[in-house]
């Protein structure tokens, strides 16, 4: 029996990618600690060669486009597992990808963060196969915990779809958080790294979100910008606002997971609280929206 | 011989499967095995019996009283995804019946194979789903509801025959040069039909290793539910094209409406439900049969997948 050939046929994307993807990208994900199997993939998916084209393109937004600043990167531990929690804003989720993207490009060593996403996602052709490639899987606690005990680093956005979602006269306001990640961290023995966007709120301004219209379309929100629905898809493109993305030091909470609401929503309230501050100082310290 | 005087035998059913066989074949030169099928078995060893009876049948019964029965090893489940009426009784009366006898004749092991699809791909599932998922398989492919039930049975059973050391595995995809289920018939195919937009995690498991966890089953002492892993999972899209298979990619509304087409035309083997195996995710974690039965499969990832190549017919 002839030995099969797997055909590695370079796509055009592929061929797109690799005009744009700068030695740095190339060498930083490299870098990148990932074990994979015989087929090239881990076990939930994750494959290292699509998460180097998939680098190319979202490294160009994050210094081309958002001119992304971060401070305190070096808060997330290096090794060991650990949940980032950040505020959520923006419309369409770049600030988890501009998260991720940090915690790739300017981390030392770099690290994969895996954000857990929305329950509709593997239903979606062809995203399902591009967020479970790169490594994104669905935010349920079985998988969750199941990461953390593989010692990997989860971005988690507790405030959810109310946080992404919400209207502009609502910006930097922090929506009301979920306490199933704290019952994670603790159940786990996880640190926590308080992480909070500022620009992201901006790029995409809502002015109204039109609940019955998203219901209609089976989408979580429909918002109306300035230049949506007006231009079409089109108009779902961000502004190109500059994003500063903040990482606080590391939060330990004692405990076994199963304690009161009242005790876990106490500790939850010191996560959320520590996002405000570095909110605030955040706003204080940027001198204009796109500078 | 037992201290009663009888026989020490070994029960299996679903003998003439091709799964049956390779069981009969371990477990034949150390054990007098009573092979139980209705259908007539090829190629069986001359040292074991077959009773050619309904596990429903009366005649089944004899064996036990005639000989100690030590052990069942119970692969009498109806796949044939055309079964007849009557094939959910046999699979559901069939099971219950076994496990009647096994507790009135003080059988001291069963091993049953159920399977892991009774968990049902779904987009909602996690990764690893361990063996107290919920069982959603039938939800959207109601003609393994007997499958489903039968574990069932089997679970209550633990609770009401402590006794009886009872166990249950639920092995995934298996695929092997003997077996012809629907996995190994689909990755058989030149041209497998792959839903657009969707490739979803495949574990698949070699026959022999199911056998061998089957006979780490029957160890005593031994008794739970584990499922069956083999050696590592992969994306669907990369187990074709180690076998070389050139995929057709087919929108998913599309692809339902064909295949429910060509199924009432009688064109295909394949339900129309199961093309949710190629959309969705169901895989499953083996850890606790590691831990417990001490399995671990013997076949690697590419030796696993190609085996599906090297049909004997």
């Amino acid at each position: 029996m002839s030995e099969p050939v797997v055909p590695r046929r370079r796509s055009l994307r592929k061929r797109v990618a690799e005009l744009i993807l700068t030695d740095r990208v190339r060498d930083r994900t490299s870098e990148l600690d990932v074990d994979v199997g015989e087929l090239g993939v881990d076990p939930f998916g994750y494959d290292p060669e699509t998460v180097k084209y998939a680098a190319a393109p979202v490294a160009l937004l994050y210094e081309k486009y958002f001119r992304v600043q971060t401070f305190g990167v070096q808060n997330v531990p290096n090794e060991g597992r650990v949940l980032l929690i950040a505020n959520h804003s923006g419309q369409l989720p770049f600030d988890g990808l501009m998260i991720g993207a940090s915690m790739v490009l300017e981390h030392d060593p770099p690290r994969v963060v895996r954000s857990m996403v929305e329950k509709w996602i593997p239903r979606l052709p062809f995203v399902s196969i591009f967020m479970a490639r790169v490594g994104q899987i669905v935010g349920t606690p079985d998988n969750c915990r199941r990461l953390l005990d593989r010692e990997e680093a989860i971005l988690v956005f507790p405030e959810g779809a109310r946080g992404i979602s919400k209207t502009i006269d609502k910006r930097y306001q922090l929506e009301r958080f979920g306490t199933g990640f704290m019952r994670l961290a603790l159940e786990c023995n996880t640190p926590i790294v308080p992480v909070a966007v500022v620009g992201a709120e901006e790029q995409a301004p809502a002015l109204y979100n039109a609940r019955t219209l998203g219901k209609l379309f089976g989408m979580p929100a429909f918002p109306i910008t300035p230049t949506f629905p007006l231009l079409g898809p089109a108009g779902l493109l961000p502004l190109p606002t500059r994003y500063r993305i903040y990482f606080g030091e590391p939060m330990k909470f004692d405990g076994e997971g199963d304690e009161e609401d009242e005790v876990v929503t106490a500790y939850v309230e010191q996560v959320r609280s520590k996002i405000q501050q570095m909110l605030e100082r955040g706003l204080q310290e940027r001198e204009g929206i796109f500078t | 011989m037992s201290a009663s005087g009888k026989d020490d035998v070994i029960i299996a059913t679903g003998a003439a499967g091709n799964l049956g066989k390779l069981v009969i074949q371990s477990l034949h030169r150390e054990h007098h095995v009573v092979a139980v099928d209705r259908r007539p078995i090829l190629g069986l060893p001359k040292d074991v019996e077959h009773l050619r009876t309904d596990v429903r049948w009366r005649k089944i019964e004899n064996v036990f009283r005639t000989k100690n029965v030590k052990a069942i090893v119970h692969l009498g489940l109806a796949h044939n995804p055309r079964g007849d009426e009557d094939q959910y009784r046999f699979n559901v009366v069939g099971t219950q019946r076994l496990l009647e006898l096994a507790a009135k004749y003080g059988t001291q092991k069963l091993v049953m194979l159920s399977s892991a699809n009774i968990y049902g791909p779904d987009p909602d599932n996690s990764y690893f789903l361990t063996e107290d998922a919920p069982l959603l398989g039938a939800e959207h492919h109601p003609d393994i509801r007997d499958l489903v039930a039968a574990d069932g049975i089997v679970q209550s059973f633990f609770y009401r025959h402590p006794e009886v050391e009872t166990v249950m595995l639920r092995p995934v995809h298996i695929v092997g040069p003997r077996v012809k289920n629907a996995p190994s018939n689909y990755l058989r195919l030149d041209r497998p039909w792959v839903i657009m937009g969707f490739d979803p995690i495949i574990q698949l498991v070699h026959e022999e290793d199911v056998v061998r966890a089957m006979m780490l089953g029957l160890v005593k002492g031994r008794r739970g539910v584990y499922n069956v892993v083999g050696p590592g999972e992969a994306p669907l899209s990369r187990i074709l094209a180690v076998l070389g298979r050139r995929p057709r990619s087919i929108p998913s509304p599309l692809a339902k409406r064909l295949l429910d087409g060509a199924w009432v035309m009688r064109m295909t083997g394949f339900p129309p439900p199961e093309l949710r195996h190629v959309q969705f995710n169901c895989v499953v974690d083996g850890a606790l049969a590691k831990a417990e039965l001490g399995y671990e499969p013997k076949y690697g990832l590419h030796e696993t997948i190609r085996s599906v190549g090297d049909f004997m017919s």
